[in-house]
């Protein structure tokens, strides 16, 4: 519509401030933006197209941006008091390719506190709600990103996913949501939480606009030594090419106790659409899942303890008032700056790094890391690509599991061994339960394969149209 | 690996450098106690002649070239400092 001069990145830029003032008050995606900044940079895309110079499909589009991305000259606060005043000093490199593809970043989208969560409850400055039932959760850490792009408040945006933050809210949300191959996108910029996990991703409303918004921000980056120096296909254009048909495994531990039965109803549903659509389905097994989510969390957390040492009042971040000396002032304040999610995880993670523990549960959790990895490579020698819930249930309600960690920590169970295995995971609508909550469908890929990835998700896509379902919140 | 009840909350918290409540303590010490049994079950599986992964695709060294770059000015690197004075972060006064 920008291209046919249908619309004018302005009057998109505008519509998107208009249902973020009607709808934000309730939904609360963003921890803050700014309409003036925004507008310039829709101005500038209007000069660009204007003058035949636009760059591209992602010209003028407006993009949140998960609110641990850093943004030059914009709040970046991880949604924690410790960094409540923090200004970013530079752009992210996911920033600055969006910049040269001409998109536009809108506003600082919420999000568990340091990105630890799976309901977006833990942001100090307030929870996220999901525009579906606003009684209800959005999922996290990314809940901000999902709601955003749910309630049509951003066209697209930008998460991060450590163990199913982008394809746990995109579930519950009723978009699509992608992970990244480990190493795809560079996270320079990116708030660390756990650096062998962690990646950023696109949330979109359709398959193509994630494949575009993809094919901008990957590629390798020399400021991030774990970005690969992979070739980055134009993932567009294979939605079209590419139609199989393939090989879909089907792993039965992925449909075991504690699944929804609507949930399993509708997964079930999409198996079938690719059976006729003649793919081979087989039945598979991955036999570590089970021990997935304590790896994770011995993984995740001694990570997190490490990269979040950072914070000790000193050079940045909030510093206590109260403290008395300089090692006064690490403890006074990370209590005071830090939530109760991101201590009760630091602990864990020194506590499992800590001396005559580290063989017993590091070290072990990383041997049985091998073993999950090597369960995915096994199952790709059979099948193209894995297909699973995303979830075991659509979106809780606020306040469910909030009490209790290990509850809201095994709502990650089918997103968490695709981080662990450094693998690509997708995740796109595949129907509502009868009270009108979205349900996502898991399709995990083989390390690069995104284009694959996102071919068979726009297979399903294009046969059934979910995403043309919108929320009125 | 060592039973949950050897979790002692005031080692670790002082480990992490975080001050806790008596209040947070006790939580954070059966919510804790929660995630370490779950952990447990690790103890199941076995890892004999298993190499550890710490990142899921094996690398090695990356290097850079030995090049001078532009980097962060220092106004840039102190605009978020709590206390600054003369292009220096201030601290209390560490050495009597």
């Amino acid at each position: 519509m920008l291209d046919a001069g249908r619309l004018s990145a302005v009057e998109l830029m505008r519509a998107l401030i208009a249902r973020r003032h009607s709808v934000d008050g309730r939904v609360k995606a963003f921890n803050s933006y700014d309409e003036a900044d925004a507008l310039a940079q829709a101005r500038a895309s209007d000069a660009r197209r204007g003058s035949g110079k636009a760059r591209g499909p992602l010209d003028g589009i407006p993009v949140g941006i998960k609110d641990v991305i850093a943004v030059a000259g914009q709040p970046l606060t991880a949604s924690s008091r410790m960094l409540e005043n923090f200004v970013s000093p530079y752009d992210a490199t996911v920033i600055r390719r969006l910049r040269d593809a001409g998109a536009v970043c809108w506003g600082r989208l919420n999000l568990d506190e340091f990105a630890m969560g799976s309901s977006t409850e833990n942001s100090a400055f307030g929870a996220t709600s999901n525009p579906w039932d606003l009684e209800r959760v959005p999922g996290g850490s990314s809940g901000g990103s999902a709601a955003a792009v749910s309630a049509g408040e951003a066209v697209a945006a930008l998460g991060s996913d450590t163990g199913g933050s982008i394809r746990q809210p995109a579930a519950l949300c009723g978009v699509v949501g992608l992970k990244p191959t480990y190493g795809l996108v560079s996270r320079y910029g990116l708030i660390a939480f756990a650096s062998s996990l962690d990646q950023i991703g696109p949330f979109a409303r359709t398959v193509e606009d994630a494949a575009i918004l993809l094919g901008a921000i990957a590629g390798h980056d020399p400021l991030d030594s774990t970005s690969f120096k992979a070739e980055i296909p134009d993932y567009r254009r294979g939605l079209s090419e590419r139609k199989g048909p393939w090989k879909l495994g089907i792993a039965r531990e992925y449909f075991a106790d504690g699944l929804d039965p609507e949930v399993g109803a509708a997964v079930q549903g999409a198996i079938e659409f690719y059976r006729k659509r003649g793919c081979e389905i087989r039945e598979i097994s991955l036999p570590h899942t089970k021990y997935a989510v304590g790896a994770y969390y011995i993984i995740a957390t001694a990570e997190c303890s490490s990269n979040l040492a950072r914070y000790d009042g000193i050079r940045y971040g909030h510093r206590s008032t109260a403290a008395t000396d300089a090692v006064d002032i690490y403890f006074k304040s990370r209590s005071e700056g830090f939530g109760e999610e991101v201590k009760r995880r630091i602990i864990l993670g020194t506590y499992v790094l800590s001396s005559g523990y580290h063989d017993a549960y590091y070290l072990r959790a990383q041997k049985v890391r091998t073993l999950i990895r090597r369960d995915f490579l096994e199952a790709y020698k059979q099948v193209d690509a894995i297909i699973t819930p995303t979830t075991p249930t659509p979106a809780f309600r606020k306040g469910e599991k909030s009490a209790d960690p290990l509850a809201m920590y095994l709502n990650d169970i089918y997103t968490i061994g695709v981080n662990l295995a450094g693998l690509p995971g997708i995740s796109v609508p595949c129907g509502f339960t009868g009270g009108g909550l979205p349900i996502g469908l898991q399709i995990i890929g083989q390390p690069f394969r995104e284009a694959e990835l996102l071919s068979m998700a726009h297979a399903y896509e294009a046969a059934h149209g979910w995403h043309a379902r919108h929320p009125n919140p | 690996m060592p039973s949950s009840q050897e979790f002692d909350i005031d080692q670790v918290a002082n480990l992490a450098r975080i001050e806790l409540t008596g209040e947070e303590k006790a939580r954070f010490s059966a919510q804790l106690a929660d995630v370490l049994a779950h952990i447990a079950k690790l103890q199941e599986v076995d890892v004999g002649g298993i190499e550890p992964t710490a990142h899921a695709f094996p690398m090695d060294n990356v290097w850079a070239a030995d090049k001078a770059g532009p980097s962060l000015p220092a106004d840039a690197a102190l605009q978020n400092a709590p206390a600054q004075r003369d292009g220096m972060f201030v601290v209390p006064k560490v050495v009597e």
